[in-house]
């Protein structure tokens, strides 16, 4: 007479609960990214102007598509838009470049347009991150900036 | 010449091993397990280098899907609760227990105030089902039931922190109505709930 036991029921119900405490799991907890908004001013006199020479703007557009320019983007100044992409050697590269890197005051305004991608304004401002700008803000995007972008498509 | 016998033997393995490993497994799993939440809506997060983690407790997280619908979520149910009573009473909307306790069981839902009674009389079934085709909760300037609600939820637990979970084709207006909507109500920090990605190394 053997004292052998048949263990597989066993291990069926070992694998069984296993997977079960697998699949729901949550096993890593999401990241966060943290991002503070400037206070809203309660008067317009308080604001403090910037400098156009300490000015940069991203403008993110649908499909996509990411614009800059340096400067405040007065239609008078007439500014250069140049397009750009999300690949380490687009934004990041400008980002990195001695015209930002060299400045301490350069300011980077982010100006999503309604029909940008979430996704596209969690990549800029990782991309801030990644080149370690310090100074940024999430804009609104305004009717000049609308403008400049659409000569720039239309061209 | 006769054939050679082989010898037959039963080929019966020793399980024993892999019992134990198989237990072992079991037990780690249900240790380190925390339940994976019911989520109302299932949102397809971005990437992003930040190594923070987000907090166990005390979060409030506003899930926006990729329909531009908004849902929000906090944690505990004592808040929940005392959140609840406190819209009931600005909405003149009355909850009985049942619901009360309903509601402070659900983890997220996306539904404006004059709905809420209906949505908590539903099956968990039914609910699953309407989340679907839930309107989400009214951001617009007119009926900023969100607003309500964060700051609402920052009065009964003023520890909470807000994390704003997007999906990766949301239109960013949206997210800039909820942005405004918690800048009105004062939140001027607050988190984005990225997915971890690797950091570049050459820069």
């Amino acid at each position: 007479m053997s004292t052998k036991i048949d263990m597989t029921p066993m291990v069926d119900l070992a694998f069984l609960l296993l997977t079960f405490f697998m699949l729901t799991t949550t096993f890593a907890k999401p990241q966060t990214m943290e991002i503070n908004m400037p206070v809203k001013p309660d008067k317009e006199e308080e604001q403090i102007e910037l400098k156009a020479s300490n000015a940069m703007t991203i403008i993110l557009a649908k499909d996509d598509k990411i614009f800059y320019y340096y400067g405040l983007g007065n239609p008078a100044d007439n500014p250069e838009v140049v397009e750009s992409d999300y690949s380490s050697n687009g934004i990041r590269k400008v980002l990195t470049s001695p015209k930002i890197k060299g400045n301490d005051k350069m300011t980077i305004m982010i100006k999503p347009m309604a029909d940008s991608r979430y996704k596209n304004v969690v990549d800029i401002l990782d991309e801030l991150k990644i080149t370690d700008t310090k100074k940024f803000a999430l804009v609104e995007i305004t009717d000049n900036d609308k403008q400049l972008v659409q000569n720039k498509i239309g061209q | 010449m006769p054939k050679v016998k082989v010898k037959r033997n039963n080929p019966s393995l020793d399980m024993t091993p892999m019992v134990d490993l198989g237990f072992l497994l079991v037990t780690f799993f249900m240790l380190t397990a925390t339940m994976t939440p019911d989520k109302a809506v299932i949102v397809d997060t971005p990437s992003s280098v930040s190594q923070l983690k987000i907090p166990d407790s005390n979060v409030i997280t506003i899930t926006i899907d990729k329909d531009n619908r908004v849902f929000f979520g906090v944690d505990g149910q004592n808040t929940k609760a005392a959140v609840l009573d406190k819209i009931a009473g600005k909405y003149g909307v009355g909850f009985n227990e049942e619901e009360k306790k309903t509601f402070s069981l659900l983890s997220e839902f996306g539904v404006p105030v004059a709905q809420l009674k209906q949505y908590l009389d539903m099956s968990s079934k039914q609910r699953k089902d309407y989340d679907k085709r839930a309107p989400g909760i009214p951001i617009d300037s007119v009926g900023n039931e969100l607003g309500d609600w964060v700051l609402q939820t920052r009065l009964t637990n003023p520890k909470v922190i807000i994390a704003i979970k997007g999906d990766v084709d949301v239109n960013y207006e949206t997210v800039q109505k909820v942005i405004e909507t918690l800048q009105d109500k004062k939140v001027n920090r607050f988190n984005l709930i990225t997915d971890m990605e690797a950091k570049p190394k050459n820069l």
